[in-house]
């Protein structure tokens, strides 16, 4: 296995926010390797033989969970799934009562996924285990920047300078607010692209430009990161219909125009078609890179789950 | 088709452009429509119709940023051909629509109609503001990027104030995506009456609402402005407390405007005297401070642009007791005579009147509307300041009559009204 002399210094992966660029390659360095491996079907089972790795979800998620729990698996983990349907905390267990309870099991990592910001955050503060936010509210989703970053990378050769587009619903997105932290940790320039009222206040203070008109925001770009216009958006008001939301801010061919002509496009999925992309443009090879996002996905969790088991393992 | 308008020359007027500030006696060449050309003794060729407007002033247009149809929905009290005919004999070539009617203008293809509908007119163009809520209902967004694609100038529900905070902010934040203004009517929700509270309502036994109402809600909207970056217009503004808001906010570098209606810098309350319908509005007249502060601000130019806010109704919508009587008035046809009163008060100079009536809601509103210069579009108005006439209830062009100024004596008459070129008003 890649022998990395620059360990990694965090516990837990809460956030993208407050990681150094060294800290940020060591995973992706890491997640190309097992890239190769997992291509080849080589994966070493040995690295977490006799650990115990929870994914304790408390919102739903499928290819999140799928993609932690193969991950663990081609490590060697014991892997347990803990859904909030089938879990004490529906009972009125609080929080913190569940990690107690996952302390007493002795489990090595935890991944939370939870529809409060700050979750797991909470619970890393109380367990013994490694703590990997697999999403928490509209805070942050590291995994899902840190497979970004790697898909990126991948087709653009570099992971700095290059000009990113993130459209959509940034108000509600923590892939948003991960992916922002990251590409301009490395050195990129980040615009954000949406009507105003699903834009966060204040969101330049992020280091990123803001703009309204799609064209614009896609003007020169090397990679379009769309997000996820949830229906409910709409019953809240913030949109007035699709119909609107997909002529001025879904992406189609007519607007991809304005990008670079090689730019790629993204999407962390599930994806709303015909409502923040066409088709014509999801299904499209020459630009869509959404099948390799979800394959870096796995890759990417292998690098952290690897990273924060070395103190455990007294790796290198 | 329409055939084109015969060219024609309209000599010696006082021409008045309040967008360059052009004021002289010239001649003025009308031809395909356009303004051809303006100086002094070009002569009169063959075929070319030739108008004395010696004595007389020539001015762009009128650009009326207020006013409520009667169609769609209540075509009993007025259609738009009515207005048109009204808007005509006041010298308007452009008018702003209420989306409020039935049912509101909330869809792109109720926003064409309403344009086309204008152009078959071919004396007035409809320029229509779009519902800000659906329905104006006051709870969901409209489609306000598929309806200023259609061609929405703006965004407001009419006559009801976008009463919830949050949904005021949403508007203001999702107009400024399209570069559109929010239109409101500023009275803080919750308040009913018929007159403004004080000592006359009190007298009059009649329910009021307290003056404050318009400064709460401008109070509120301007917080939602700043937080928002969203730009906001406050329709009608008709106190001292509100005006004081806006002034301030204005030398703050805030993005609002406001408009105020001849009824508010020329009547106060007690015009509605033995419970006189006519004169019952909304918002209700104020008490004289108010009217006065309203003058002030026109002059200072706090106030943006003077809109008629006309709001037809029938004679049976107005024949009841006050309290239960529909509120509103015309204003089509009195609207410049009533802003010249101000300028033989001498409170406004005539080009600032007149560019309160033209030029500044044409730019408010972001069209190329109320100018007067070669290759603009041949809307003009032609009046003569001096001629006297009486508004009488009853006599007045259109059809709706609901007038406050019922009885009123006004100097300034209009004697022609051309829209592209066509005289629509003899």
């Amino acid at each position: 296995m890649t022998q990395d002399r620059y360990r990694f210094p965090h516990r837990h992966l809460l956030g993208i926010e407050g990681l150094y660029p060294p800290e940020i390659l060591q995973i992706l360095d890491l997640a190309e390797s097992y890239v190769l491996l997992n291509r080849k079907g080589k994966t070493s089972r040995d690295l977490l033989r006799g650990r115990t790795m929870i994914n304790l979800f408390f919102e739903d998620s499928t290819r999140t969970r799928t993609s932690f729990e193969l991950a663990g698996k081609r490590l060697g983990a014991d892997v347990l799934n803990m859904s909030v349907a089938t879990s004490s905390v529906n009972k009125g267990e609080t929080l913190l009562d569940t990690a107690t309870t996952l302390n007493a099991m002795q489990c090595d990592l935890l991944v939370v996924r939870h529809d409060q910001s700050g979750a797991p955050a909470l619970l890393a503060r109380k367990v013994d285990a490694a703590v990997i936010n697999a999403g928490d509210g509209t805070h942050e989703h590291p995994t899902q920047a840190l497979l970004d970053a790697l898909t990126i990378r991948r087709r653009k050769g570099r992971l700095d300078g290059l000009t990113i587009a993130i459209c959509g619903d940034m108000l509600h997105s923590r892939v948003a607010r991960s992916n922002i932290h990251l590409l301009t940790t490395l050195g990129n320039q980040v615009r954000l692209v949406g009507p105003p009222t699903l834009i966060a206040a204040e969101a330049e203070r992020l280091g990123v430009t803001v703009c309204h008109d799609m064209r614009a925001g896609l003007a020169g770009a090397d990679v379009v990161m769309m997000l996820r216009l949830q229906r409910e958006r709409m019953a809240a008001g913030l949109v007035p219909s699709v119909r609107e939301y997909f002529r001025f801010f879904g992406l189609d061919a007519t607007k991809l125009h304005a990008a670079k002509p090689d730019a790629i496009v993204m999407h962390p999925g599930p994806m709303n078609r015909g409502v923040e992309i066409a088709s014509e443009i999801a299904d499209d090879p020459a630009v869509s890179v959404i099948a390799d996002q979800v394959e870096m996905g796995v890759s990417v969790r292998m690098a952290v789950l690897d990273v924060l088991s070395r103190a455990g393992r007294n790796a290198p | 088709m329409r055939p084109e308008p015969q060219p024609a020359l309209i000599t010696g007027a006082r021409v008045i452009d309040p967008a360059s500030g052009h004021d002289t006696v010239a001649d003025v060449w009308l031809r395909d429509g356009v303004i051809a050309g303006i100086g002094r003794n070009q002569g009169t060729p063959e075929g070319v119709l030739r108008i004395d407007g010696a004595g007389c002033v020539l001015c762009p247009g009128l650009v009326d940023m207020r006013v409520a149809l009667g169609e769609p929905g209540h075509e009993y009290r007025e259609t738009i051909a009515t207005a048109a005919r009204a808007a005509a004999a006041g010298g308007i070539t452009t008018l702003a629509a209420l989306p409020d009617s039935s049912p509101a203008i909330d869809g792109p293809a109720l926003v064409h109609w309403l344009r086309t509908r204008g152009e078959e007119t071919g004396s007035v163009t409809i320029l229509p503001y779009a519902a800000a809520t659906q329905g104006c209902a006051g709870e969901v967004l409209a489609e306000y990027g598929l309806l200023a694609e259609a061609g929405a100038v703006a965004f407001t529900d009419g006559a009801r104030p976008i009463a919830n905070a949050r949904q005021m902010r949403l508007a203001l934040a999702y107009a400024r995506g399209f570069g559109r203004r929010i239109v409101q009517h500023p009275e803080y929700p919750g308040f009913s009456g018929a007159a403004t509270e004080g000592a006359l309502a009190t007298r009059l036994g009649l329910p009021a609402v307290p003056a404050a109402a318009e400064a709460m809600l401008v109070a509120r909207d301007l917080r939602l402005a700043q937080l928002t970056g969203g730009a906001v217009h406050f329709a009608h503004v008709s106190t001292a407390e509100a005006l004081a808001l806006i002034r301030a906010a204005k030398s703050g570098g805030l993005n609002v405007t406001c408009d105020t209606a001849p009824p508010y810098f020329d009547l106060n309350e007690t015009a509605i005297g033995d419970f006189r319908t006519y004169a019952k509005l909304n918002p209700p007249l104020r008490a004289e401070p108010d009217r006065e502060a309203v003058v002030t601000a026109l002059a200072d130019g706090t106030i943006d642009a003077i809109a008629s806010d006309h709001q037809p109704r029938d004679a049976d919508d107005k024949r009841l007791p006050f309290a239960q009587a529909a509120a509103g008035g015309t204003g089509l046809v009195t609207l410049l005579g009533i802003t010249l009163a101000q300028v033989t008060g001498g409170n406004l100079t005539l080009m600032a009147a007149l560019a309160l009536l033209t030029s500044r809601p044409a730019s408010l509103l972001g069209v190329e509307a109320g100018r007067l210069s070669p290759g603009a579009p041949a809307d003009l108005c032609l009046f003569h300041a001096e001629r006297a006439w009486r508004v009488v209830a009853g006599e007045l062009p259109g059809k709706a009559q609901n007038t406050p100024f019922d009885g009123r004596a006004l100097e300034g008459r209009v004697l022609g009204t051309w829209k592209a070129g066509r005289r629509v008003h003899a």
